[in-house]
């Protein structure tokens, strides 16, 4: 098991290395460019090549990737070019963000996939299950920032059911200690900021859950009746036993095994859903961050390291789901 | 009072949209206490079905079950499904064709051994664990306490079997349903699982259903045998007179189909001619009419009764075998 970590972890070192050339290349290649952007188009052309010198910008490219690498293992990833701010203090803001939004949405999506995949599976056929397929239908193919501005316009313009934007109500004092605003109201008592911060989660979540929701009922469904036909439930229900037993024991421990895989596929979607749903709702995270980096001027420090740290979190995910996965089915344990 | 008494099982499949299909049809048979009866037949005759129905496991939706199955008196199908429950695993216990698909891959087998003990017997896991230990000593499983722990996939699949005889005596049923237990094993295996079959019904007192399409395992085990055709029983006798005097033309042809050693090179292997697929609805005739080399007008114009025999048996035949067969 331990050599598989290992494994896993030189893998995603490789990986990691691979991709930041990638990114760093593309980067670069893209049509205009921090310089443009920060002189504007009627810079005379002595001041454009300063401030490329400046920036480094006239190096050859791998000499560029080489100091940015070096600077890299060493945890340092510059300072971003639109505010001058290091890259790691832009991140340590923006991250927390995104991964509460993101945890949220999947807290939701496997919280009701599940049970919904289920009970559709065990009413396969009757009105229950064509409603839930139905309803997923239209998860997969409601485009994510349409549904955002749907459920915001719904909700908050004539009914004031919830905030229309924003992490937390202005004037509410809270302590950051994790950068996770429901947990840090938690940790520091402060639980009107928990309650504010929860309140302001629901509808962003809702909105990036939709997707990996839909498809976590699909598959639970699929899979559930997979395994309704298998003959160890025909033999769990001839030993006699209880409901809650066989679903739990036999019925879901051997269908989820699935619906794990895909949780960490879904991670992806997750990510880039986030970044829509964070323009909607203006939620300050990395999705924001990385549209405000964009369109303010290729700020290629930030993008770069928003790039390497949502693959990070991508491969990290997905590493748990394949430990998990040895440790639900016995069968893939061995090696 | 006999341990179960069938009477009249019916069993029709009904999709919407398709046709009825009568899977068991009007099936009476009783089995006394500790004694072995055997459901005979070839694929598609509803022997199965019967044994589902008997349990209460078929699907809840798409079938038609009518009749009575009077367990000690008392009717299985009017049953509320929780009392059911309570009784499948510990009155009735079942194994099943598969052994490997019929153990879930990824539990212990000590627990899907303990969990019939805590759910019947009111046992703690600590308990029920240890009960389960000396249950897989009973059925002959090397090193128990090591199978505790294992997962079916590590044990061979003799080992698998014996796991789920084990699993299906552990309340001490007083009856119990083999589904051809034996059909996905090995020869040399499938002899030592009816010898423990044999030998664990003789000393608990079990009264035992032996469904099976091989006639070795019958001769082997079965007090009674009852042989179905088409969802109906179409001869019943004790073991010795079916083997000395098959009377019925289909059970004749089972018999004589069996391959012998002591044959003269190069003869032809008996086959009973046609398949399942020739047979006529058992309301217009003899449903094994068409296949049979017997076959006399009456057998077209209607079905033939269940009429006891001389030597205490039942047939359904107008124009029965007279001849003897050679046991195999």
């Amino acid at each position: 098991m331990l050599r598989v970590i290992v494994r896993r972890l030189l893998q995603l070192v490789v990986t990691l290395m691979a991709l930041s050339a990638l990114i760093f290349i593309w980067l670069r290649n893209l049509p205009g460019g921090p310089v443009e952007a920060l002189l504007g188009e009627r810079a005379t052309p002595e001041r454009r090549v300063l401030l490329t010198k400046a920036l480094g910008y006239d190096q050859p490219i791998l000499v560029q990737y080489g100091k940015f690498m070096q600077k890299v293992v060493s945890g340092d990833f510059g300072n971003s070019i639109r505010t001058g701010d290091p890259v790691t203090e832009v991140l340590s803001r923006a991250f927390p963000a995104t991964i509460e939004l993101a945890a949220a949405a999947m807290i939701i999506a496997v919280g009701l996939g599940v049970p919904l995949g289920y009970l559709a599976a065990r009413h396969r056929g009757r009105i229950l299950d064509n409603l839930t397929i139905a309803g997923t239908l239209l998860g997969i193919s409601i485009p994510i920032f349409f549904l955002g501005y749907l459920l915001k316009d719904g909700f908050t313009q004539n009914i004031h059911w919830f905030p229309p934007s924003g992490r937390l109500t202005t004037g509410i004092d809270n302590t950051t200690v994790t950068g996770f605003f429901v947990l840090d109201g938690l940790l520091t008592r402060e639980f009107d900021v928990t309650a504010d911060a929860l309140w302001h989660l629901i509808l962003p979540a809702v909105t990036l859950a939709t997707i990996p929701l839909a498809v976590i009922v699909r598959i639970t469904r699929a899979s559930v009746l997979d395994v309704l036909n298998e003959d160890y439930v025909r033999t769990a229900e001839a030993k006699g036993l209880r409901h809650r037993t066989i679903r739990g024991r036999h019925i879901l421990r051997n269908a989820l095994l699935p619906v794990v895989t895909t949780i960490g596929l879904q991670t992806g979607a997750l990510l880039s859903g986030a970044v829509l749903t964070e323009k909607v709702y203006n939620w300050g995270g990395l999705g924001t961050l990385i549209t405000d980096s964009i369109s303010g001027g290729r700020d290629y420090p930030v993008l770069q390291a928003i790039i390497l740290l949502a693959a990070l979190v991508f491969v990290v995910v997905n590493l748990l789901v394949d430990l998990s996965y040895a440790f639900i089915d016995p069968r893939v344990r061995v090696r | 009072m006999s341990l179960l008494d069938v009477r009249d099982l019916n069993v029709v499949f009904q999709r919407r949209g398709e046709r009825p299909f009568t899977a068991v049809d009007k099936v009476s048979f009783t089995v006394e206490p500790g004694q072995t009866v055997g459901l005979v037949g070839e694929s598609g005759c509803g022997k199965s079905v019967t044994s589902l129905a008997i349990m209460g496991l078929l699907p809840k939706r798409g079938n038609k079950v009518s009749g009575e199955v009077l367990f000690e008196g008392a009717d299985l199908l009017k049953l509320r499904p929780d009392d059911m429950r309570d009784r499948r695993g510990r009155e009735i216990g079942m194994i099943f064709q598969d052994p490997l698909s019929s153990l879930n891959p990824v539990i212990p087998i000590g627990v899907q051994v303990a969990e019939v003990l805590e759910r019947h017997q009111g046992r703690d896991r600590k308990q029920a664990l240890k009960e389960a230990r000396e249950l897989l000593d009973a059925v002959g499983i090397p090193d128990p306490e090591r199978r505790l722990t294992e997962y079916p996939h590590q044990i061979s699949g003799g080992m698998r079997q014996r796991a789920l005889i084990a699993i299906a005596l552990a309340c001490k049923p007083r009856l119990l349903i083999a589904d051809e237990p034996t059909t996905a094993l090995d020869v040399t295996i499938q002899a030592q699982i009816l010898t423990l079959l044999k030998q664990l019904v003789d000393e608990t007192g079990t009264a035992l259903i032996m469904i099976t399409h091989d006639l070795g395992v019958v001769a082997g085990l079965c007090d009674t045998v009852n042989v179905l055709y088409g969802g109906k029983v179409v001869e019943r006798a004790e073991r010795h007179d079916l083997f000395a005097r098959a009377r019925h033309p289909y059970t004749h042809g089972l018999l004589s189909s069996v391959p012998r050693l002591d044959s003269p090179r190069g003869e032809r292997l008996h086959a009973i001619r046609g398949s399942v697929s020739d047979n006529i609805p058992w309301t217009e005739g003899c449903a094994f009419a068409p296949r049979c080399d017997n076959v006399v007008d009456a057998c077209l114009e209607g079905p033939p009764p269940l009429e006891p025999t001389a030597t205490g048996g039942d047939l359904r035949c107008n124009n029965p075998v007279q001849e003897e067969v050679a046991v195999p």
